[in-house]
């Protein structure tokens, strides 16, 4: 499934704050969920959708460097500022949702499956 | 091919920690270095200055490529490594609690960048500063 197709599935409890330029040709590989930076930056597979309470500028550093496919910051946390600037600057897709990370990554997951 | 890119890596200025490796990521996808290859300099080299500006009051990249390799030297002018060997560990972390709240300071910096380089050399004097120097071969 690729990243904009995912993007179609989406009901109302997500938002989609930035969809990036590739969507419509990144193939997406895993469902990715992590919060320290240093663990994501070396597990996240390119191609994932990684679900994460961080919202910060380096979730967004993180997310160009490993490839990532798209990013959703659940449990409605702060994605602040510089971290939704960075992300259309850098070409990222983010989506946000109020459902916690475990069910956020499940509803990608069996969409997936 | 011998080409050679230097960048400034800022204190304490988490904004913008990355975009040197973000930068170089960039001119090696152009170079066309194999994806992979490039993953792993710019996940080391990312590494890396969050390091200098967690540790170190920034300090200064050089990143060398030629056909075989993708060398980068971070040098600062940092407290140093007392225990080179103990920071080596995944999970040992002296990071401050603003850091960690951040995201970082998993303790995963130094492993993560051996992990994702063919050649790693960790030169450091307490009280001047730390040299690191990593290779990835193409």
């Amino acid at each position: 499934m690729l990243i904009s197709e995912l993007l179609e599935k989406f009901d109302e409890r997500f938002e989609i704050v930035n969809r990036s330029d590739e969507a419509g040709e990144t193939e997406i590989t895993k469902v990715f969920c992590c919060d320290l930076l240093s663990f994501a930056m070396a597990r996240n597979p390119a191609g994932s959708v990684w679900v994460t309470v961080m919202g910060n500028v380096n979730t967004m550093g993180v997310m160009a460097l490993t490839d990532g496919g798209a990013v959703i910051i659940a449990e409605n946390a702060a994605l602040d500022e510089n971290a939704a600037k960075k992300a259309a600057e850098q070409n990222i897709t983010v989506i946000k949702t109020s459902l916690p990370v475990f069910e956020a990554a499940l509803f990608v997951h069996n969409l997936l499956s | 091919m011998n080409l050679e890119f230097t960048y400034t890596v800022d204190p304490d200025d988490f904004t913008r920690a990355g975009e040197a490796s973000a930068n170089i990521k960039k001119k090696l996808k152009k170079m066309n270095v194999p994806h992979e290859a490039v993953r792993k300099v710019a996940i080391a080299m990312y590494e890396g200055e969050i390091n200098m500006v967690i540790h170190a009051n920034g300090g200064n990249i050089t990143v060398f490529v030629n056909e075989d390799s993708v060398t980068m030297v971070l040098a600062d002018k940092g407290p140093g490594i007392p225990d080179v060997e103990k920071a080596m560990q995944e999970g040992f972390s002296t990071a401050p609690d603003n850091i960690r709240a951040l995201g970082f300071g998993a303790g995963m910096g130094l492993p993560n960048m051996k992990k994702y380089t063919d050649e790693m050399k960790i030169d450091t004097v307490i009280g001047e500063g730390t040299t690191v120097t990593m290779k990835v071969n193409l």
